[in-house]
């Protein structure tokens, strides 16, 4: 009995998810209308915002919710918590910071190999991990990037807790110096916007269905011929892969990478903005990152409090928006964002 | 309301300058650094008399919540949209460093008081920062080579393995053995997350050396002291990074016998005594820490200097400012008569302290008394050593 309504439920959602999304993949990129139009709307403000707030506190929001749709391409649409996801993002701050500084490499060969490096280091942690499923996922990903933080603590090319300071901004393509704030900001957003892009691809793609069945029920995934551990493996990688690039992007705009980024504290920090935007939606990591990003950097002027409005905000979330500011939001409007 | 009438005119006239306290409010280092030291340094506004010199002069703060990213953001915004001319405070060595680079590409004056990496003065100084209060250098010095003479010859250390843990253990071992005295053993215990020292502790008595020296901080530095009393180890405990706030937080019982050293204690003499009396309408239940009363001291000697200079010029270029503040001998109640290096390291003797025991003390903060005293001039790293570039130039 209870398998079969199980398994009426699981065709149904399977049955609504496929309609909407797949007649209109090919015309607009993937995009549900209304989804087009928060798009429109995302890059108009992102165009927009510098000349209204501070470009520096603009591009950390934007470096963090690159991390925090990465991170939802996996917890959102693969179903893998990743409690390690500060490894590479940190482990890609480090290289991309540690590249310019003493090689002089330009800035986009640096956030590329920052990528790269997450690239790496999340198909080797990732082959270990994602054998196991749930909370034991996490927990290998917690562990593995335990480690990869005390070897950052330990090796002396990050400078332990000092971390690496004072990295030029380096320039793009060896020609535009990107020194200025505005400089860099335009860069920022570019790599924002094509992980965005590229995120949302990924899953409206026929490899992203897939992945959504492997979320919704994996042996049924298994049963029709998928393997299913190569189809984690690979969304782990890009995953880790855009981790990395934001990471190395933020080591530029800030000109330095230190511990903080490797810290398991950063990989609560990414949970929290994807389950406070809204989990599995696609702009729900986005305005998360904006909140928290914005609670950090303006609560710091009130002293104590960052840490309490931190949670209280987080409890009101789990007790009122359980899917996140996007998908109440959206519910009530009947929106998928 | 006519009071405002008047003060209006005043501002308009000379510009206001800006001071940032970027500290810890939140996190490990508040009671080092935190509130007490956005207090100091507007005791030191008052001390200096500010409003009768017809100087403005704004205090914002902010918590950097231990990550460099957000010091460094906060400090930018500070100084392209708020003006703030000087920052100062700044615990947390990784979130130093970092000010460090925006103070000097913004051309703005940073006095660092609470980090304690002596990189900031080293291979990473600049024109534009002042390291103040104490550094690994300092601490390394005065308690190794100070408690050999006071007659702790032969060592144990239990060691933090990271690279401030390892620094302190390198530098203390050196001053010990130039000093005449010797290194038994050093047991490294593996950092963060450990909070159990009983096996280290067994080795240390073991080893049967005179001192145990804890090459840590913060947390592990006070569980380490608790446990060394809890077995009732028989050595010298000596804290290398030892706050009077964790000291209070101790208690005499399990801190009594430490050995530490601090450049400034409130009970030292009628100067420190004044200061500290003076500060306590504005932080009621404490006794400043060194950070705390470093900023102090930064601070008032940061407005000597601009009052000398003129607010507008001390506004417009930080490095000019520093250079003048270097040029300047440093005197106030909290650190006494003192100078500041050509690489930025301001210089002022260290004290070696012992906790005092529950008997000997008089009351709440009357813990140490002292033991040794380095003088300015040996206190700090010789100035050829850190590889700061502008001391050959």
């Amino acid at each position: 009995m209870s398998i079969s309504s199980r398994t009426q439920t699981d065709i149904d959602r399977a049955a609504g998810e496929a309609a909407p999304v797949v007649p209109k993949a090919g015309s607009m990129f993937g995009f549900s209308r209304t989804q087009a139009i928060a798009f429109a709307i995302m890059v108009l403000l992102v165009v927009l915002c510098p000349w209204v707030l501070y470009p520096v506190f603009l591009m950390k929001v934007l470096c963090f919710a690159l991390f925090a749709c990465a991170f939802n391409l996996l917890i959102g649409y693969v179903g893998l918590l990743s409690f390690g996801h500060a490894a590479f993002f940190g482990m890609g701050s480090y290289i991309t910071a540690w590249t310019v500084k003493h090689w002089g490499l330009s800035a986009e060969v640096a956030i590329i190999l920052g990528g790269l490096t997450g690239a790496a280091l999340g198909l080797v942690l990732g082959w270990l991990a994602i054998r196991r499923q749930g909370l034991y996922f996490a927990m290998i990903t917690l562990a593995l990037a335990q480690m990869v933080y005390f070897f950052c603590l330990q090796a002396p090319f990050t400078g332990g807790e000092d971390g690496i300071q004072q990295v030029p901004r380096s320039s793009l393509f060896g020609l535009l110096p990107l020194d200025r704030d505005m400089a860099i900001y335009w860069l920022v957003a570019f790599v924002f916007l094509a992980g965005f892009l590229f995120i949302h691809r990924v899953v409206h793609s026929p490899f992203g269905q897939v992945l959504k069945a492997i979320r919704e029920n994996e042996p049924r995934a298994t049963s029709l011929g998928y393997r299913t551990d190569d189809y984690k493996l690979i969304a782990f990688t890009l995953s880790c892969t855009l981790a990395g690039i934001a990471g190395g992007t933020k080591a530029l705009v800030f000109g330095i990478a230190t511990l903080t980024d490797v810290h398991y504290s950063m990989s609560g920090e990414v949970v929290l903005m994807t389950l406070l935007g809204g989990l599995g939606t696609i702009f729900g990591p986005v305005v998360g990152a904006l909140v928290v990003t914005a609670m950090e950097n303006y609560l710091a002027q009130f002293g104590a409090w960052v840490t309490v409005t931190q949670g209280a905000i987080f409890i009101l979330c789990v007790l009122f928006f359980r899917k996140g500011i996007v998908g109440t939001v959206g519910g009530w409007f009947r929106l998928e964002l | 309301m006519a009071l405002i009438g008047t003060t209006v005119p005043a501002r308009a006239q000379t510009p206001t300058l800006k001071i940032g306290v970027l500290t810890d409010l939140s996190g490990p280092y508040k009671d080092i650094a935190g509130p007490v030291a956005v207090a100091c340094v507007r005791q030191a506004l008052e001390d200096f008399g500010v409003a009768g010199k017809g100087m403005n002069v704004e205090v914002v703060s902010a918590d950097h919540q231990n990550k460099a990213d957000i010091g460094v953001s906060v400090v930018k915004q500070w100084i392209d949209r708020d003006g703030v001319d000087m920052i100062t405070e700044v615990a947390n060595s990784g979130v130093g460093l970092a000010v460090a680079g925006v103070a000097r590409e913004k051309n703005k004056v940073y006095l660092n008081c609470g980090a304690a990496t002596s990189d900031l003065t080293g291979v990473q100084c600049n024109p534009n920062t002042i390291h103040w209060v104490y550094d690994t250098y300092m601490l390394a010095k005065s308690t190794g080579s100070a408690l050999v003479k006071a007659g702790g010859s032969s060592w144990y250390f239990i060691t933090a393995d990271y690279a401030f843990g390892k620094a302190l253990l390198r530098d203390t071992s050196q001053f010990i053995t130039a000093a005449g005295g010797k290194v038994l053993g050093s047991a490294t215990y593996p950092f963060p997350g450990t909070t159990d020292f009983s096996s280290f502790l067994i080795e240390a008595q073991a080893s049967g050396a005179k001192v145990l020296g804890l090459a840590s901080a913060g947390a592990d530095t006070i569980n380490q002291i608790k446990q060394a009393q809890e077995f009732g180890l028989k050595m010298t405990v000596a804290g290398l990074l030892v706050f009077i706030s964790d000291i209070h937080a101790l208690g005499l019982d399990a801190a009594k016998g430490l050995v530490l050293t601090s450049s400034f204690y409130w009970d030292h003499d009628d100067r420190t005594r004044a200061f500290s009396n003076r500060l306590k309408p504005k932080a009621p239940s404490v006794r400043p820490t060194m950070v705390q009363a470093g900023t102090y001291s930064a601070t008032l000697h940061y407005l000597k200097v601009a009052a000398a200079m003129g607010v507008a010029q001390a506004k417009a270029d930080g490095a000019a400012t520093v250079e003048r503040m270097k040029a300047m001998p440093t005197d106030d109640d909290a650190f006494g008569p003192g100078s500041i290096r050509a690489d930025g390291r301001c210089l002022h003797p260290s004290f070696l302290w012992q906790v005092k025991t529950p008997a000997e003390s008089r009351g709440p903060w009357d813990y140490y008394k002292l033991l040794d005293t380095t003088p300015a001039n040996q206190a700090f790293r010789p100035l050829g050593e850190g590889g700061c570039a502008l001391v050959k130039a």
